[in-house]
């Protein structure tokens, strides 16, 4: 299937969630596959670093909480529209990306994921003593009701969740045209073997600066809106370590070699989460990522894709 | 007639330890040089400063007439420097065709601009693999190949990069007496093709048949340089091989 046609065809399923929600008329919908949208952005975003090329990246929150509080200081300097927001911080953590690929990429394994974990660190700390955007009391956004868009009033839980899912469609798409790319292959060369890839002509450390900053701007985008849809930003919901260990967790659990498996992890991982956070209790939610990994990591150690390729080949050759 | 590969006085070190110590190495374009050495002489060390996989501390490398110090290694490939590992180092989540389409992708196609089509692509992977004998395995894995297998395709892929001067690292060891036969008509008829090769090896009856020149090395220093037949001979070579 070619890249266009791809595209139309996740636009359309796009399109028929939002119809569906629309029809159902419920809030918590919204907040709750906002929830999960935001999800599929972070674990896409983690999934072309860490998937791809094979670099863990324990710092998703920093680079989330990045877009979120540039959110923060534009509403206040000068409020903008939430799609330009999103641009903005998409450049941020994309420069942040960039920036941190370029001190830590020549350490490897578990050095580089030290490295990523201590910006996070470093990052909150800032944020904690900058008063301007809330500093450790957080900053209120006092979002509206609705917005007039062309005549049409659009509740605002509503354009959020549409901004979203579009921004679901986009990762998705640029996450599969990847993988299907002479950059995927590179990719896919520095996972298994560095030193192989540059004797094949392949410029490594090019290569894992696109991926750090592709995967920090996607992280940016999915936390700009972030603020408008809490209501209320503080440090440590923003660099909250459910965002670390999730957007690890969840491409794991789906698969990391391909961009379905972020899709498939997220879903299923945030959906389970948002029905233990309503039935259970919300503190229930890092348990279940916690059993769920350990889970997988023993039946299906390639996530749950790596599980039906290799019950496929198996069938193939008896 | 200009040197192809020019190593001139180079120098490495790890630590205290010195592993080149001033060494020089002539290669004309078209030849076949053998390099021997007992185990930690440094030859491994001198491949990797030839391919830019570590970086000499003093004197230079000059391949094709240019001076090649400081460049990375994948840039080193594009000039046209291919090597194979003394491990094989195959790219394991990718099929054999996968594996020959990187250097394909990434230097063949940088050098001269686009393989016309992924059927080009394609057909030059199957070519590849039909030179070592590997076209039925083609859509395989690596951990499905023999040991002997694995070495072919890693002298497919250097040679995939349609590289000047192949340095083929021990690409040998370990093998059966008729796969050692394999290997060796297989950089004889690369040779034949135009690429120089350096080929490094233990194995003298290999190393003899193959070389048109052998190098010596020994303790990070070159020790001999000539016609096989005469190196061999060579009363310090006899001594670092066999003790005195």
């Amino acid at each position: 299937m070619n890249t266009a046609k791809f595209s139309l065809i996740a636009i359309a399923i796009g399109a028929a969630v939002l119809a569906f929600a629309h029809w159902f008329k419920v809030d918590y919908l919204y907040f709750a596959s906002y929830t999960i949208l935001q999800f599929i952005v972070l674990a896409t975003a983690w999934n072309i670093l860490g998937g791809y090329c094979g670099y863990v990246n324990f710092g998703s929150a920093a680079f989330f909480a990045m877009g979120a509080y540039s959110s923060v200081f534009m509403h206040k300097f000068y409020p903008l529209p939430i799609p330009v927001l999103i641009v903005i911080g998409a450049i941020v953590s994309g420069i942040a990306g960039f920036g941190m690929g370029y001190l830590t990429l020549r350490l490897r394994g578990s050095f580089f994921a030290i490295a990523t974990l201590a910006l996070a660190v470093v990052l909150q700390t800032l944020v904690v003593n900058w008063d301007y955007v809330g500093g450790s009391r957080g900053a209120y956004i006092l979002r509206p009701e609705s917005l007039e868009f062309a005549g049409i009033t659009i509740n605002y839980i509503e354009y959020l969740f549409a901004l979203m899912l579009a921004l679901a469609v986009i990762a998705l798409v640029t996450a599969r045209v990847i993988e299907r790319s002479q950059l995927g292959f590179g990719f896919a060369t520095i996972r298994d073997d560095e030193l192989a890839a540059e004797a094949c002509g392949v410029p490594t450390l090019r290569l894992k600066l696109i991926a750090t900053t592709l995967s920090g701007a996607f992280m940016g985008m999915a936390g700009a809106p972030f603020p408008y849809y809490i209501g209320y930003l503080q440090p440590s919901s923003a660099f909250g370590l459910e965002y670390a260990v999730n957007s690890i967790a969840m491409p794991m659990i789906g698969g990391t070699t391909s961009w379905v498996g972020p899709l498939v992890g997220a879903i299923l991982l945030g959906s389970a989460q948002q029905y233990a956070t309503v039935t259970i209790s919300s503190a229930v939610n890092l348990l279940i990522v916690g059993l769920m990994l350990v889970g997988f990591v023993i039946i299906a150690p390639n996530g749950l894709i790596g599980l039906v390729q290799e019950r496929l080949r198996a069938r193939r050759k008896p | 007639m200009t040197a192809l590969l020019h190593v001139d006085n180079i120098s490495k070190r790890f630590g205290g330890f010195v592993a080149l110590d001033g060494v020089e190495l002539m290669v004309q374009p078209g030849e076949r040089l053998g390099l021997i050495g007992p185990n930690g002489s440094g030859k491994s060390t001198l491949v990797n400063c030839i391919c830019g996989t570590l970086q000499n501390e003093s004197g230079s490398v000059r391949f094709d007439g240019q001076v090649v110090d400081g460049l990375a290694a994948h840039q080193r490939t594009h000039r046209g420097i291919a090597r194979s590992f003394q491990l094989p180092r195959p790219f394991t989540s990718m099929t054999l065709v996968d594996n020959l389409r990187i250097p394909l992708l990434y230097t063949v196609h940088a050098r001269s601009g686009p393989l016309r089509s992924t059927g080009d692509l394609d057909a030059r992977c199957h070519e590849l693999l039909e030179m070592v004998g590997l076209v039925k395995k083609a859509k395989q894995m690596p951990r499905d190949l023999t040991q002997v297998e694995m070495r072919k395709l890693e002298l497919a892929r250097a040679v995939a990069a349609e590289p000047k001067l192949l340095i083929a690292d021990e690409s040998m060891a370990g093998l059966s007496h008729s796969e050692i036969e394999d290997i060796l008509t297989l950089l004889v008829r690369l040779n034949e093709r135009g690429i120089t090769v350096i080929l490094i090896e233990h194995i003298m009856s290999a190393v003899m048949s193959f070389s048109q020149r052998l190098a010596v090395l020994v303790s990070g220093k070159k020790i001999a340089d000539g016609k096989p037949e005469d190196v061999v001979r060579n009363p310090e070579v006899v001594r670092a091989y066999l003790g005195q």
